[in-house]
C-alpha cells in the first residue's frame, strides 16, 4: 500500500506540461489507482475477461480482440442512450466545467478536468464515428483506440466520483458521471474493473449485501445494537427478519451494520421504529441499500437493485422505507421502477403514525426514512430533547447523489434543526446543488487511494474547515453511509477536530422514549451535556 | 498549433474567395452555386443531426436536480432548477436558453498555501456568450431584409432600435460593435486562460476566427466599401427564389464575405455548433424530475440474470434455520438443487 503524504507535504499545483494532452501518457504509481477486480469476484457476476493482473503490469491480458469489443460496445450505447450520443457531439470546451471538479481541485492533473476526462472518450468517439475524425484524425481532436488510451480510461474513469457537480455548470448540461458510466461500462466489456467495486457487487448479488454478511450473522449484529441500546436507556428494540406480513420492509446500506460510525445511525433506525411502534422487517435477502453495480453498468445496477421489489413482494409488505445512502437513492429516483417496476403489489406509502401519503413517492413506492421523519416531527409525533445535542455544532455535508440526482436537501435540515440547537451551514459554492463530493464515492473508497481520496476530499474537508474555524463545528451530519465511513478519514486527515455523525444518530440522541432511564451519554457513550460531572463518577 | 491551422483555414477560405471573384472572375460560382450549396447541405444536415439524436432513446430519467425536489406538501419546491411538470420543465428550459442560466453559476477558483480554497465570482464568460449570441440573432434578422419584401416590421424595428444606439457615423450598429468585442473576448480567453488552452483544439478556435473574418467584412463592406445593397437583395432573393442572378458591380469584399457565412453554414451541421440544437434534447436538463410518482418504460429494457431469494435460502437454508430466521421450506423438504432464473 501506497505511504500516503501527510497533509502539509502534499504538493498541490495546477499547472500545465509541456506537451499536449494526448502525448501524455497516464502514469500509474502507488496510490493514484485502485486495485483491480480480482477474477473470482467478476466470475461471481459473470463478467467477461476474469483473470488476475496489475494496472503496473506492461499487459494487462486483455482479450486479443479487446479494441473490436470496446468499438461495438460503443456503437451499441451510443444507440441506447442519446445522453451519451449528445454528450459526445455538442461539448464546446468552454471551460466552465473544469475548476469544478474536486479531483481537479485536489491533484492539479489536467485530465481530471470533466472536459478532459470526457475528451479521453469524446477523442475515440472523433476517430470512429465521425467523418471528419476519420479523414482529419488528430487535426480535428481524434485519436486511434490504443493500449495507452484504454489505460487512460482505466485511470481516469475511475478517478471520478460520477458526482454529477461538472453536470450543473454545464451550459448544456453534460454530465461527465454519465460519461464515466459508459467509460466503465466500456472497460468492463474487457475485464477492467476495480475490486472495490466487483467485490461488493459481487458479495451483493451472492450474499445480499456487499460485505458478504451472512444471514445469521445479520441477525447477530442487528441484536447486538439491540444491546448497546439498552445499555443506553434501557430500552430494548424488537427487530424482526425476513417477516412475511410485515407493513414496510426497512432496507439500509450494509455498512451501517457493520462500520462505525454508521452504526450508530442504524441504532437510530432501531430506537425511532421501536418508539412509534412500527410495524416492519428488515431483510437478509435484501441486506443492502448500496447498489455497486451502479459503478460497472446498467445491467449490473438492475440485477442488484431487484432484490428490494422481489422481497417486498415475497414478503407481502406495503411499502418500503429506505436508510440514509447516497447513490442508493439515485439508483431509486432515476432507475428503479424503469429498470425493475412496475410495483404494482405495494401499495402508496402511508405513514401510519401521520396519515402523510407519499404521492411523491407513488410509483416507486419507497419512502426515505429522513422523508418519513420530518414528516414525524411536522406532526408532532416524536418527542425531542434537542439540549441532548448540546454537546455538538452541526453542519451538513449534502451527499452528491440525493443532490444532483434527487433534489433531497430541505428534509434532511428540517431533521437537524429540530434536534441539535447548533447547526451552521457551510459556505453556499459547498453545499446544496453545488455540494463537494466527499472524494471517494463511486467505488473509490479503498485504502489503496487515500491519496487521491484525501486530494478529492479537499474542497469538502476546506468548507467544512472553515465553519469550524468561524463556528466552532465540530460535528459533521449526513445522510449516506459512505460518508460515514470516508468522511471520517477525511476529517481525520484534514480537519481533526470533526466528527461524523449520521443524520438518525443525532435524532435517537434527542428522541425522548417511552419508558426510558435517564439518558447520561449519548449513542458513542459520550456524556450528555450536563452529565459529564455522572459518567466521571461512574468511572470512579 | 490548433491555432495556427484555424487561422490557415481561415487565411486561405478569405484568399480563396479573393482571387476566384477578383481574378478569375468567378461571380456566379461564390455568388450564386456555394452559398446555394451550403443553403442545403445547413438545412438537411441540422434536419439529419437532429434526427440521428433523436433516434436514440432516452431510456432513464436523469435530470440534473439543482434545486429542492418536489416532496411533503410544507417543503416548497424549487420547481424552475427541480420541475416536476412539464411545464416547469419548459419554463427551466427558457431559462436554459434564453438566459444561460447553467453559466451563469459559473465561479473561478483560487488556491492559498494551507492549502485553502477559495470561489470567485466569475460571469464574464456567461455575459460575453450572451452578448454574442443576442447580438448574432439580432444581426441574422438584421440580414432577413435582404431576403423579403416587403420587409416584415419586426426586422424594421430591430434595425430602428439597433440603429438607435448607432455609434458614430455612418452608423456603426452597436450590437455589430458588441459581436466583435464578445467574439474577440471569447478568443483572447482561450488563449490566456491556461485551462482553455490546454483543452481548446482546432475546431475551437476555427469558428471563432471564421467569425471573426465574417464580421470584419461584413463591417467593411458596409461601412467602407459601400456595396450597392439592392443588388446585394437581387442576388439573395435570387437565391432563396430559385431565380438566381448576379448583378454586375458588387465589390469583391462581399464576396468574400458571403463565402465565408457559406462555409459557417456547411460547417454548422458537423461541428460543435451544433450544441444550438443539442441543448434542446439534452437529458439531463430537458426532463421533469418524476421518476418517482411516474412510471416511465425503457423502450430496451431486457430480463437480467438475478440471484432469486430461493438461490438465496437453498444457500443458507441450515444457517437461517439454526438462526431462527424464517424460511419458505425446511430443511427436510428443501431440494438439493438451486435454479437460476433469468426472470428480470
Ligand atoms: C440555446 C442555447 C445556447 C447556449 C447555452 C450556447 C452557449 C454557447 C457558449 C457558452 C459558447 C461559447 C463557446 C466558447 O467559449 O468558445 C457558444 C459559442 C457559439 N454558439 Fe452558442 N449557445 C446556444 C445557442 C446557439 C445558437 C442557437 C446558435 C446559432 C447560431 C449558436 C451559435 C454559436 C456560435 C457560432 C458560437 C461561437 C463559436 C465558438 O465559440 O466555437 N449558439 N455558445
Ligand atoms: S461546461 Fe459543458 S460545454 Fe463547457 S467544456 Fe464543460 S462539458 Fe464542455
Ligand atoms: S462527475 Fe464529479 S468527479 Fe466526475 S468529472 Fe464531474 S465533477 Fe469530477
Amino acid at each position: 500500500m501506497a505511504k500516503v503524504p501527510k497533509p502539509n507535504e502534499l504538493v498541490i499545483e495546477h499547472g500545465f506540461p509541456q506537451t499536449g494532452w494526448m502525448d501524455t501518457p497516464a502514469v500509474f504509481r502507488p496510490g493514484n489507482f485502485s486495485y483491480p477486480g480480482k477474477a473470482k469476484n467478476l466470475q461471481a457476476l459473470g463478467l467477461p475477461n476474469p483473470r488476475e493482473w496489475s494496472p503496473l503490469d506492461e499487459d494487462w491480458k486483455l482479450p486479443s480482440n479487446w479494441k473490436q469489443i470496446i468499438l461495438e460496445g460503443m456503437r451499441e450505447r451510443l444507440d441506447k442512450f442519446r445522453s451519451f450520443k449528445i454528450f459526445m457531439d455538442i461539448c464546446v470546451r468552454c471551460g466552465a466545467c473544469a475548476d469544478k471538479c474536486h479531483f481537479y481541485l485536489g491533484s492539479g492533473d489536467p485530465k481530471n478536468m470533466p472536459v478532459l476526462r470526457a475528451e479521453l472518450l469524446r477523442s475515440v468517439y472523433r476517430k470512429d464515428f465521425s467523418l471528419a475524425g476519420r479523414i482529419m484524425g488528430k487535426m480535428v481532436g481524434a485519436r486511434d483506440l490504443t493500449e495507452d488510451v484504454l489505460k487512460e480510461w482505466f485511470m481516469y474513469f475511475f478517478q471520478c466520483t460520477e458526482c454529477r457537480r461538472c453536470s450543473l455548470f454545464c451550459p448544456y448540461g453534460i454530465d461527465t458521471a454519465e460519461v464515466t458510466m459508459m467509460g466503465r461500462e466500456l472497460l468492463n466489456l474487457v475485464g477492467l474493473n476495480i475490486d472495490w467495486v466487483v467485490g461488493p457487487a459481487a458479495n451483493c448479488f451472492n450474499n445480499g449485501n456487499h460485505l458478504g454478511i451472512q444471514p445469521h450473522a445479520f441477525k447477530d449484529m442487528i441484536e447486538f445494537f439491540v444491546d448497546e441500546i439498552e445499555a443506553v436507556n434501557g430500552i430494548r428494540c424488537e427487530p424482526t427478519f425476513n417477516r412475511k406480513g410485515a407493513e414496510v420492509l426497512f432496507i439500509t446500506p450494509s455498512g451501517d451494520v457493520f462500520a462505525d460510525p454508521g452504526t450508530y445511525t442504524l441504532m437510530g433506525y432501531l430506537m425511532l421504529f421501536h418508539q412509534i411502534g412500527l410495524d416492519y422487517t428488515w431483510s437478509t435477502y435484501a441486506s443492502e441499500g448500496g447498489n455497486f453495480g451502479m459503478f460497472t453498468s446498467h445491467e449490473v445496477m438492475k440485477r442488484l437493485n431487484s432484490k428490494m421489489y422481489a422481497e417486498a413482494k415475497r414478503l407481502g409488505v406495503k411499502y418500503i422505507i429506505g436508510g440514509e445512502c447516497g447513490h442508493m437513492w439515485r439508483v431509486i429516483n432515476q432507475y428503479m421502477d424503469t429498470m425493475n417496476g412496475p410495483a404494482d403489489f405495494l401499495e402508496v406509502p402511508v405513514s401510519p403514525m401521520t396519515g402523510t401519503r407519499f404521492d411523491n413517492a407513488a410509483t416507486t413506492k419507497m419512502i426515505h426514512i429522513v422523508e418519513f421523519t420530518a414528516d414525524l416531527i411536522k406532526n408532532g409525533k416524536l418527542k425531542l430533547d434537542p439540549s441532548r445535542n448540546d454537546h455538538l455544532v452541526t453542519t451538513y455535508h449534502d451527499s452528491c447523489n440525493p443532490a444532483r440526482g434527487m433534489g433531497f436537501f430541505e428534509e434532511p435540515r428540517y431533521v437537524i434543526k429540530n434536534v441539535c440547537n447548533n447547526f451552521h451551514e457551510m459556505p453556499p459554492n459547498t453545499i446544496r446543488e453545488q455540494t463537494f463530493c466527499c472524494g471517494s464515492g463511486s467505488g473509490l473508497n479503498n485504502d489503496e487511494f487515500m491519496e487521491m481520496r484525501m486530494r478529492g476530499g479537499l474542497p469538502r474537508a476546506n468548507a467544512v474547515r472553515h465553519v469550524h474555524d468561524l463556528h466552532g463545528v465540530n460535528t459533521l451530519a449526513t445522510i449516506c453511509a459512505i460518508d460515514r465511513a470516508v468522511l471520517t478519514a477525511l476529517m481525520d486527515y484534514w480537519v481533526p477536530d470533526v466528527t461524523v455523525y449520521g443524520v438518525h444518530e443525532l435524532v435517537a440522541n434527542a428522541l425522548v422514549m417511552d419508558g426510558e432511564t435517564e439518558r447520561t451519554t449519548d449513542l458513542r457513550g459520550e456524556p450528555l451535556p450536563g452529565m459529564e460531572e455522572d459518567s466521571e463518577n461512574e468511572d470512579v | 498549433m490548433g491555432i495556427r491551422f484555424s487561422l490557415v483555414a481561415v487565411v486561405a477560405l478569405v484568399l480563396a474567395a479573393f482571387l476566384g471573384v477578383g481574378t478569375a472572375g468567378l461571380n456566379h460560382f461564390f455568388g450564386v452555386t456555394v452559398p446555394s450549396i451550403a443553403l442545403v447541405v445547413f438545412l438537411g444536415g441540422v434536419v439529419f443531426r437532429v434526427l440521428k439524436w433523436g433516434r436514440s432513446p432516452v431510456p432513464f430519467r436523469i435530470p440534473t436536480t439543482a434545486g429542492q425536489q418536489k416532496t411533503l406538501s410544507w417543503i416548497p419546491q424549487n420547481k424552475l432548477d427541480n420541475p416536476s411538470t412539464k411545464m416547469q420543465t419548459v419554463g427551466r428550459m427558457v431559462l436554459e436558453v434564453l438566459l444561460f442560466r447553467s453559466l451563469f453559476r459559473n465561479t473561478k477558483f483560487e488556491i492559498e498555501k494551507g492549502p485553502k480554497l477559495y470561489y470567485q465570482w466569475e460571469k464574464w464568460l456567461w455575459l460575453a456568450s450572451l452578448a454574442f449570441h443576442y447580438c448574432f440573432l439580432v444581426i441574422l434578422i438584421r440580414h432577413l431584409r435582404f431576403f423579403t419584401d416587403p420587409v416584415p416590421f419586426f426586422v424594421h424595428d430591430i434595425e430602428r432600435l439597433d440603429g438607435f444606439f448607432q455609434v458614430g457615423l455612418p452608423g456603426l450598429y452597436l450590437t455589430d460593435a458588441i459581436f466583435m468585442l464578445a467574439v474577440t473576448y471569447l478568443l483572447i480567453r482561450r488563449l490566456i486562460i491556461p485551462q482553455l488552452r490546454y483543452i481548446s483544439l482546432p475546431q475551437d478556435y476555427f469558428p471563432l476566427f471564421l467569425l471573426f473574418t465574417i464580421g470584419t467584412t461584413g463591417i467593411l463592406t458596409r461601412y467602407f466599401t459601400k456595396v450597392d445593397l439592392i443588388k446585394v437583395k437581387q442576388l439573395a432573393i435570387g437565391i432563396i427564389s430559385f431565380h438566381p442572378v448576379v448583378p454586375e458591380g458588387i465589390g469583391v469584399i462581399f464576396f468574400i464575405h458571403l463565402f465565408l457565412v457559406s462555409t459557417l453554414l456547411i460547417y454548422f451541421p458537423f461541428s460543435k455548433l451544433m450544441h444550438a440544437g443539442g441543448i434542446f434534447l439534452s437529458p439531463t436538463r430537458n426532463l421533469p424530475n418524476d421518476s418517482r410518482f411516474k412510471r416511465h418504460v425503457n423502450p430496451w429494457n431486457y430480463p437480467v440474470k438475478v440471484h432469486t431469494y430461493a438461490e438465496y435460502e437453498d444457500h443458507f437454508r441450515e444457517k437461517m434455520v439454526e438462526a431462527g430466521l424464517p424460511v419458505e421450506k425446511e430443511l427436510d423438504e428443501a431440494p438439493v438443487t438451486a435454479q437460476n432464473s433469468t426472470e428480470g
